[in-house]
C-alpha cells in the first residue's frame, strides 16, 4: 500500500463511554498521525491508584495492533483492565489501525465445559455494549450468563461489543455459570463468531432462527473456525425461533444439528409477526409455546421459555414460572439478577415430585437387589421411562440443593 | 496557614500532632486505656433575675442576638445538623457575623453538609477561622488542600459530647435550629413545617455553651410540649421566617436500593445475624440510613417473622422500616438518634415506644456507660477496611475527606460489629492492605460482608464456631482482597500525601487516632 493510500484509510476513531454517570466503562479517542510518537493523554477517575497501570496496558494494546503515530485520549470511569483494552482496540480498529490483529487479554482458567443436558433454568442476559454488569453477574448464580450481541446492542457498537464480548470470555470469572453469547442475526452474526468461538463460548444463542439451513450454517462456521484456532470444547446451540414460520419448523430446527440441546422462543418478535398484542397471561402464544416444547421433546433436546420482561413484577414472574414448568418448559431467561431466585422456586420440583420421584427410585433399588426384571410401587408397575425420570428429577433436585446428597447417593 | 507541628507516633502505629489549634494532645493509646481524671466543665452561673420573669426570651433578630451574647473575634459558635443538608440556621448565623464584623471564629459543627459550601467563602474572608467537625465535598476538599487556616478536628457523635463534656471545646455562643419552641426556649423537633425529628446533637451544646440561641419558624405559646431542649438553658429565641428546605431535610421516602450486587451483601448480613443465633427473642442491633442497611433490614423483618423473632428494642437513624417493625411488633422499641423520613418523623412524634435519646444517652465514652455497647449488633458502612479489619469512613482511598465520623465509631462497641461493603467500587478497592486514615481499630470490627464472601476477625473464634456449617460464604480476609486485586489488575497505588497535617481523627476519648494529611 502507498503511503497516501494508507492514509487515506485512516481517520479519527473513537470507542467506549465517559461522563458523569458511566461507571466501569473508559472511552477512547485516537487520532492517526504522520509521524512522531503515540501520545496518550489520560484523565481518570481512579487515576491516584491505576494511573500508571492503564497507560501501561494502553501502549502494550496500541503496540500489539502496531499503533506507531497518534495521539490518543483516554477518559476513564474506573474500568476494568479487559474493558480497558476492548475499548482501545475497537477505537483503534475503529481509526483504521490493526486490521487483522487482537489484542488479548490474559486468559483465566475457565470451569469445565457444559455438559449437552446440564440444568438450564436461568440465563441472565448482559448487555454486551455495558461491562459493568459482566463481573458481578456468576453472583446472582445464574445457571448460564448469556453475552448478548444482539439487541441490546446499537447497530452502530457492534463492533466494539464483540471486542468486549471476547475479551469478558477470556477474562470475566463467570463462575459455575454456562457461558453463552447471542450473536446477531445472519449473516452479520457469522462475523460475531469469528470474534467469540476461539475464547470458547460453551453456547450460542441464534437469534431469530426460521429455517434449519441457518442452524446448519451456523453449525458448519463454528466447526470451521474451531478447527482453524483448536478449540476442542464443545460448543452447543440453543435456536431461538421468533416467529410463526419459524414455529412452523420447530422440529426440524431442533434436529437440524446434533449440537442444538435446547429450543427456545422469542416471544416479543413473536407477537409482533402475529399481529396480536403480548398480554400478561400470554394466551396469544400458548399454541407457540406448546408446539415448542412438543418439538423440542420429539427431537430430544430440551426447551426454554422466554424472558418476562417486568422486571418491578415478581409475583407476575413467579405465576409465568409455574405456568411455564406446567406446561414442559425447564427455564427461561432472565433480564434482571432479582428475576433468578423467583425462577429457581418456580421450576424446582414440588415436595410432593421430590417424595414421589424418591419412593419410584427406592422401589427399583429394592428390585434391583432382588433381581426382578419388574419394577412396583404398591399394586401399581412402574415403567423404564417413569423410573429414568425420577432419577433425573432427583438428580436434578439435588443440584437444587432440594434433597441431601447422601440420601440417594448411594442409590444412583 | 498551618505552622509547623511536632508529630508523635500513637499506639495504633499512626503519626499524629502533638498539638492541634493551640491544644496539647494525646496519641491514642488503646481502646479503653486511657482514663482522664479531671471534672466536667459547665457553663457560668446564672439567675432568674436576668431574664424575663414571663418567660419571654424573643429578641427581634439574629444579629440582636448575636449582640447580647457579646460575639466578638476568636469565639467559637456552633451549629447542629439535625436539618440535614436543608438546614439554613448555621450560614444565617455565620454571614450574620460576618456582617458583624467579625473574625476568626472557630465553627463547630456537630456535622457540616454540601448545601454549607458558602462556608468556604466564609474562611477566605477571614469570618471563620477553622472548622471542627465533619467535612465534605467542597468543604472537605478545601481542608484536605491545606487552605484552612486551622487544623480540621474530626470527631465522632459522641466524642463531640465529649469533647465538650470534658472542656476540650469550650462554646461561647450555641445557635440551636428548632422546628417548633416557645418565647421561653422549650424547643422539638417533631412538629412544625420544618420538622426533623430529634434535636439530640443540639442537647450538649444548650447545656454547656456560655450562650444559647433557638432560631425557630414555628413559634407556639409555652408551654412547648414535648421539647428536648430545656427552655432553662437558653438565653435568646430568635423568630425567623424559615430555618430550612424541608424538602432537604427529611427525604419523603428512603428508598431501598435495587442494586443486585448491595442486595446481596444486606442479605448475607440478615442471614449471618440469624445462622450466628444473634438473631434471638430479645435482642437488639443498629443499622444505618444508607441503601444496603435498610435492605438489610427488610431481609432480618422476613426472617424475624418467619422465625418469630421479636427484638427488646433496635436504634436508629431510623426510616419507615423500623417504623413497620415497631407497628408490627417485631421490636419493643426504637431508640432513636435521629430520623430520615417523614414517617419515622410522624412515628416519633405520636409512638411513645419511639424514644429520643442523645448522644449522651447512646454514645459519650465519657459517661456511666453508653447504650451503644449494649447493641447486639451494629451494621455499618466504610469506604475501607484492612487486612487487620482496621476501617476507614473519613477519606477517599486517595486521602481527601469524604465523610464524616457520626456515630460510626461509637457504634464499635456493640456485640458485634459488621461493616457491610462492596469488595470494590468501580475499580477501587475496598479491601486493602491498609486503611488510608484509621477512624476505627481493627480489633472492634469483627465482621466485614462483601458481596464476594463474608470474613470474620479471627479474635472472634466465637462467631467463627457459631457460623461453621451454615452456607454462608465464610473466607479469610485475605482471600477476598487478593480477589479483588486480581479483578482490579493489581494493587492500588498509594497516594502521595505531604507530610504536612490538616485534620486528626479523635478517638471516642478523645486522643487522637490518626491524622488527615494534605493532599499533594
Amino acid at each position: 500500500m502507498s503511503k497516501a493510500t494508507e492514509a487515506k484509510a485512516m481517520r479519527v476513531g473513537a470507542a467506549g463511554h465517559w461522563g458523569e454517570n458511566i461507571r466501569s466503562d473508559t472511552h477512547v479517542w485516537i487520532e492517526p498521525r504522520e509521524r512522531g510518537l503515540v501520545d496518550i493523554v489520560l484523565e481518570s477517575r481512579v487515576k491516584p491508584y491505576y494511573g500508571e497501570a492503564i497507560l501501561a496496558q494502553a501502549r502494550q494494546v496500541l503496540s500489539a495492533l502496531r499503533v506507531e503515530h497518534a495521539q490518543v485520549v483516554i477518559h476513564d470511569e474506573g474500568a476494568l483492565p479487559f474493558v480497558v483494552s476492548a475499548r482501545i482496540e475497537a477505537a483503534a480498529k475503529r481509526a483504521g489501525f490493526g486490521e487483522g490483529l487482537k489484542a488479548l487479554p490474559e486468559k483465566i482458567v475457565i470451569a469445565e465445559a457444559s455438559p449437552r443436558d446440564r440444568l438450564r433454568r436461568s440465563r441472565l442476559y448482559l448487555p454486551g455494549g455495558e461491562p459493568k454488569y459482566f463481573i458481578n453477574a456468576a453472583l446472582h448464580g445464574p445457571d448460564a450468563v448469556i453475552l448478548d450481541l444482539e439487541d441490546s446492542v446499537h447497530s452502530a457498537e457492534k463492533d466494539a461489543a464483540r471486542i468486549l464480548v471476547r475479551n469478558a470470555l477470556r477474562a470475566v470469572d463467570f463462575g459455575a455459570c454456562e457461558r453463552m453469547v447471542r450473536i446477531n442475526q445472519l449473516p452479520l452474526g457469522l462475523d460475531d463468531l469469528e470474534e467469540v468461538i476461539p475464547e470458547s463460548p460453551d453456547l450460542i444463542l441464534i437469534p431469530k432462527v426460521e429455517r434449519p439451513e441457518q442452524v446448519i450454517e451456523v453449525t458448519q462456521r463454528i466447526r470451521q473456525i474451531r478447527t482453524k484456532h483448536g478449540v476442542d470444547r464443545e460448543i452447543w446451540l440453543i435456536p431461538i425461533l421468533e416467529s410463526a414460520l419459524g414455529i412452523e419448523n420447530a422440529f426440524k430446527i431442533a434436529s437440524a444439528s446434533s449440537q442444538v440441546v435446547a429450543l427456545t422462543i422469542g416471544l416479543e418478535d413473536y407477537t409482533a409477526d402475529l399481529g396480536a398484542p403480548k398480554t400478561a397471561l400470554g394466551a396469544e402464544s400458548l399454541f407457540a409455546r406448546q408446539r415448542l416444547v412438543n418439538a423440542a421433546r420429539a427431537a430430544g433436546v430440551q426447551v426454554n421459555d422466554s424472558v418476562y420482561s417486568d422486571v418491578g413484577d415478581m409475583e407476575g414472574l413467579r405465576v409465568w414460572g409455574l405456568n411455564s414448568k406446567a406446561m414442559g418448559f425447564e427455564g427461561m431467561g432472565c433480564v434482571h439478577p432479582l428475576q433468578i431466585p423467583v425462577i429457581h422456586e418456580a421450576f424446582a420440583p414440588t415436595k410432593a415430585e421430590i417424595e414421589r420421584a424418591l419412593k419410584i427410585v427406592a422401589a427399583f433399588n429394592e428390585a434391583q437387589q432382588k433381581g426382578l426384571a419388574v419394577v412396583s410401587l404398591g399394586s401399581k408397575m412402574i415403567d423404564p421411562p417413569v423410573v429414568q425420570r425420577a432419577l433425573k428429577l432427583i438428580s436434578r433436585a439435588q443440584s437444587m440443593g432440594l434433597v441431601a446428597g447422601s440420601l440417594v447417593a448411594g442409590n444412583t | 496557614m498551618i505552622p509547623k507541628v511536632e508529630l508523635a507516633l500513637n499506639a495504633a502505629g499512626r503519626m499524629v500532632p502533638a498539638m492541634v489549634n493551640g491544644r496539647p494532645q494525646i496519641p491514642y493509646i488503646g481502646v479503653g486505656k486511657y482514663q482522664p481524671r479531671a471534672r466536667k466543665a459547665a457553663s457560668p452561673v446564672r439567675t432568674a433575675a436576668s431574664y424575663p420573669e414571663n418567660g419571654d426570651k424573643r429578641i427581634a433578630d439574629l444579629e440582636t442576638a448575636l449582640r447580647k451574647c457579646g460575639l466578638r473575634d476568636g469565639m467559637v459558635i456552633s451549629s447542629h445538623h439535625h436539618l440535614r443538608d436543608g438546614d439554613s440556621v448555621a450560614l444565617m448565623a455565620l454571614q450574620t457575623a460576618a456582617r458583624m464584623g467579625v473574625k476568626d471564629l472557630m465553627w463547630f459543627p456537630s456535622a457540616s453538609f454540601p448545601s454549607q459550601k458558602d462556608a468556604i467563602s466564609l474562611m477566605e474572608s477571614g469570618t471563620i477561622h477553622h472548622i471542627e467537625g465533619s467535612m465534605n465535598g467542597p468543604l472537605g476538599d478545601y481542608c484536605t488542600q491545606g487552605k484552612m487556616r486551622g487544623m480540621g478536628v474530626l470527631r465522632s457523635h459522641g466524642g463531640r459530647w465529649q469533647a465538650i463534656q470534658d472542656g476540650e471545646v469550650h462554646i461561647d455562643v450555641a445557635v440551636v435550629a428548632a422546628p417548633t419552641a416557645d418565647s421561653f426556649g422549650n424547643a422539638d423537633g417533631t412538629h412544625g413545617k420544618s420538622a426533623c425529628g430529634l434535636l439530640g446533637f443540639a442537647l450538649a451544646d444548650s447545656i454547656y455553651a456560655d450562650q444559647v440561641i433557638v432560631v425557630t419558624d414555628n413559634l407556639v405559646p409555652f408551654p412547648c410540649i414535648p421539647s428536648q431542649i430545656q427552655g432553662n438553658n437558653v438565653d435568646f429565641v430568635v423568630q425567623v421566617d424559615s430555618i430550612g428546605d424541608p424538602t432537604r431535610i427529611v427525604s419523603g421516602t428512603t428508598q431501598i436500593t435495587r442494586s443486585p450486587d448491595r442486595l446481596r451483601i444486606a442479605e448475607f448480613v440478615a442471614r449471618f445475624l440469624r445462622e450466628a443465633g444473634i438473631m434471638r427473642n430479645g435482642f437488639s442491633f443498629q443499622a444505618g440510613s444508607g441503601g444496603i442497611a435498610l435492605a438489610f433490614v427488610e431481609y432480618l423483618k422476613n426472617m424475624m417473622l418467619e422465625g418469630g423473632v421479636k427484638a427488646r428494642f433496635v436504634r436508629g437513624g431510623s426510616t419507615k422500616y423500623l417504623v413497620e417493625l415497631l407497628e408490627k411488633g417485631l421490636t419493643d422499641y426504637i431508640l432513636d438518634g435521629q430520623t430520615f423520613d417523614l414517617d419515622a418523623v410522624r412515628s416519633l412524634a405520636k409512638d411513645p415506644r419511639h424514644v429520643a435519646t442523645s448522644p449522651f444517652t447512646s454514645y459519650n465514652y465519657h459517661g456511666k456507660g453508653n447504650f451503644a455497647s449494649m447493641v447486639d449488633a451494629v451494621v455499618l458502612g466504610a469506604t475501607e477496611v484492612d487486612v487487620k479489619f482496621n476501617g476507614n469512613v473519613v477519606t477517599h482511598s486517595d486521602g481527601r475527606l469524604l465523610h464524616g465520623i457520626g456515630g460510626w465509631q461509637n457504634c464499635l462497641a456493640a456485640g458485634c460489629t459488621i461493616l457491610a461493603v462492596p469488595s470494590f467500587r468501580d475499580r477501587i478497592p475496598a479491601i486493602v492492605d491498609e486503611v488510608t486514615t484509621l477512624t476505627g481499630p481493627g480489633e472492634l470490627i469483627d465482621v466485614v460482608v462483601t458481596e464476594r464472601g463474608i470474613a470474620i476477625n479471627p479474635s472472634r473464634q466465637d462467631l467463627l464456631d457459631a457460623v461453621k456449617g451454615s452456607r454462608l460464604p465464610i473466607r479469610p480476609i485475605q482471600d477476598i482482597k487478593a480477589e479483588v486485586e486480581r479483578i482490579c489488575g493489581g494493587k492500588p497505588a498509594k497516594p502521595t500525601l505531604s507530610e504536612r497535617p490538616v485534620a486528626v481523627v479523635k478517638w471516642v476519648d478523645g486522643t487522637v487516632l490518626d491524622t488527615v494529611w494534605q493532599v499533594s
